[in-house]
């Protein structure tokens, strides 16, 4: 297995440019997510990594060689695309030993190989039957045993589980994330669903426009987002994003907002203009003396917890709160924010104002 | 708007039973939603409202009125598909103005040109009117079609999964919209997804059905909180329900073959010792995973948790779901 770096990666289409200036490191060993919107680069910074197309500029490093000019046959990695391509002609158990035969590996070492990986699959029993009649979740775990079976230096997957219907998606994503804690195994992942990137990643890349916004983990990056974008692509529902055009200081430690003094943590910055308050719904609270006031219009109950939509005058916000709160439409109700949560942003230029909170995640020197 | 009363419906397709007896009373002015994986019949449920299919046994009234033998367009429903279909030759504002220009109608071509601003705004797409629908996104075609139909006060709305083609953002957004046009206008909707949020945040009923057979038929609360069966406990909750062998925890009752665990119902730090196999820290909140005597189970904790894999936890159950050995709950 092995570590992934990725040195000023760049990739243009003709005029298109594709992918900016990627850097990031894949540790050895982790599971590693790609996400954002579709087109923000994601599947061809993997297609790069992967060998299937040829960076304009930068540096892909496995392991500490360079490898960003060598076919994907010399990278020693294994692809898991979203349609799971089997050979329909054959069994399950020649599915899985076909890249080991082609690798020409002697025949008992290669049913010693395939039998550890349909017990580690659970597919044992359907070993001899033919691909055509297996069910989508058993052709997926086939798909996989093709990937893992030859120890490859790292597995990198595009929208593997895309197709599926979320009850199985939900099932077969914890399914290759155990499969991962038993294997290892480095692995790469693409995805548009960030709530998947959220459960089974140990990092992620946070892309858009073909640039990376934000890289680190799930919950720094749910807590600290580092540009507008990301506060509003991670988390569901995202971010609130409050515009107001006011003063930062750099020490101070509240801002006006229209006339309402709001906390938050100690900034490292100064900027007057455009800003955005951002606030996650579950740091909102209802209070009948707070100054800052919303108008309810929704409320939408999710079992565990209710999701409350207030207008305000600085847009829309919406507030997690616990399933059994009562709210009428059009009430109007005073909100507190939690101060020590709060990250206020450049609204123009989208990124974050650096603050004792978030300088550590951020850290942009 | 009208009553919709579906009365005993079977239908088969190729000696497949699509449908078994099926009955569904749909109040005046309720957002029914239908709630089931591929296959459990929802879209034929609809289709049978619809009148694109017939029935073999049983009856649709609307209204008050039964449906037999009538077309589509006689029975004054307004449909949304999960593939929409525009006129690709007509601007938006055309499409959405079409259902009004039926000579059977007479609207004012002053009222028409209001009425299409106005479902313009609120589905975010004044500013495309005047483009051709095929210069659109998928995203943008999808709101014109569910604009086509909202545009008309039809004795009910029927859609098929009209959000599922859509961004995170936008289905949120159209979420709140629909539901408030529902409540507003107090219009009846019968509505086929197999999302749950879309179930739980829209729905006044949400009707479970299973392999053609409605097995449950209740407010997203009741359904969450009180479910008739293994099935219908699954159908609504993230992390989905644990359901383990009832006797892994003391009390269970007689007969009790399965206990159910919504993570509410889970208290942590007594009880029965369980090991953390996994920490997932999704934001707004952190799920554990657990392993107990060999068995997987999944629970929510405060996001800041010093829990990690290895951990042990002791667990104990609170006010939980018995299941008998064919799945109905016992009380």
């Amino acid at each position: 297995m092995a570590q992934i770096k990725i040195n000023n990666l760049r990739k243009d289409f003709g005029s298109f440019n594709a992918v900016k200036s990627s850097t990031f490191t894949i540790e050895d060993g982790e599971f590693f997510m790609l996400l954002g919107p579709s087109g923000c680069g994601k599947t061809t910074t993997l297609r790069m990594m992967a060998g299937l197309e040829l960076p304009s500029s930068g540096e892909i490093l496995i392991d500490g060689v360079d490898v960003s000019m060598k076919p994907a046959s010399q990278r020693d990695i294994a692809f898991v695309f979203q349609m799971f391509a089997l050979y329909p002609h054959m069994n399950v158990r020649n599915n899985i030993s076909y890249p080991l035969k082609s690798q020409g590996m002697p025949r008992k070492q290669i049913a010693i190989k395939v039998a550890e990986i349909a017990d580690v699959l659970g597919i044992n029993d359907i070993l001899d039957k033919p691909v055509g009649g297996l069910s989508g979740g058993d052709r997926q775990r086939v798909a996989l045993g093709r990937a893992i079976v030859r120890d490859p230096k790292a597995f990198f997957m595009d929208e593997p589980l895309g197709a599926l219907d979320a009850e199985f998606r939900e099932h077969m994503s914890e399914e290759l994330r155990a499969l991962h804690d038993r294997l290892n195994a480095t692995t790469v992942y693409v995805t548009h669903d960030q709530l998947e990137a959220m459960q089974m990643g140990d990092k992620i890349v946070v892309m858009n426009h073909g640039v990376v916004e934000q890289f680190g983990v799930p919950q720094q990056i749910y807590d600290w987002p580092a540009t507008k974008f990301v506060a509003q692509f991670i988390g569901s529902p995202a971010m609130n994003l409050l515009d107001f055009n006011g003063k930062i200081e750099a020490g101070a430690s509240s801002t006006d907002m229209n006339g309402i003094s709001v906390k938050i943590p100690t900034s490292r910055e100064t900027l007057q203009g455009n800003l955005s308050l951002g606030v996650r719904p579950e740091h909102v609270h209802f209070s009948d003396s707070a100054p800052f006031r919303g108008r309810v219009v929704a409320s939408e109950y999710l079992g565990t917890t209710r999701i409350v939509t207030l207008a305000t005058p600085q847009g829309d916000i919406k507030v997690r709160t616990s399933s059994s709160t009562h709210m009428d439409i059009d009430e109007t109700i005073g909100l507190e924010f939690d101060a020590r949560t709060l990250t206020v942003f450049d609204a123009d230029r989208g990124h974050a104002l650096l603050s004792e909170a978030n300088e550590g995640v951020l850290n942009r020197g | 708007m009208a009553e919709v009363i579906v009365d005993n419906i079977s239908k088969s397709f190729d000696g497949h039973k699509a449908l078994d007896g099926v009955s569904l009373n749909i109040p005046d002015g309720s957002f029914v939603v239908l709630l089931g994986p591929t296959g459990a019949g929802k879209t034929t449920v609809l289709r049978m409202v619809s009148g694109l299919d017939k029935p073999d046994r049983g009856d649709v009234s609307i209204g008050g009125y039964s449906m037999q033998g009538l077309t589509p367009a006689q029975r004054n429903i307004a449909m949304v598909f999960q593939q929409y279909s525009l006129y690709p030759h007509l601007t938006v504002r055309e499409n959405l103005a079409f259902p009004l220009k039926s000579p059977m109608l007479k609207t004012k071509a002053a009222d028409i040109k209001r009425m299409v601003n106005d479902v313009a705004e609120v589905l975010q797409i004044s500013h495309k009117l005047d483009n051709k629908a095929t210069a659109l996104s998928g995203g943008e075609m999808q709101r014109v079609s569910i604009g086509r139909a909202l545009v008309r006060r039809p004795s009910i709305y029927l859609m098929d999964e009209p959000l599922s083609s859509l961004d995170a953002k936008l289905r949120a957004d159209l979420r709140i919209e629909l539901k408030s046009i529902q409540s507003n206008s107090n219009a009846t909707f019968l509505y086929v997804t197999h999302d749950q949020i879309e179930a739980m945040t829209m729905a006044t009923h949400v009707g479970v059905l299973d392999q053609g057979k409605l097995v449950q038929f209740d407010s997203p609360k009741d359904l969450y909180e009180n479910p008739v069966s293994v099935y219908a406990a699954s159908r609504l909750g993230q992390p989905r329900i644990n359901i383990l062998p009832a006797d892994l925890f003391a009390g269970a009752p007689q007969g009790a073959d399965k206990i159910g665990l919504r993570p509410e119902q889970i208290i942590q730090g007594q009880g029965v010792a369980s090991t953390v196999t996994r920490v997932e820290h999704l934001g707004d909140q952190t799920r554990l995973h657990l392993s107990l005597a060999s068995h997987d189970l999944v629970t929510v904790t405060d996001p800041y948790t010093r829990l990690k894999a290895g951990d042990a936890l002791k667990i104990t159950p609170h006010q939980p779901f018995y299941f008998g050995i064919d799945g109905s709950r016992i009380q």
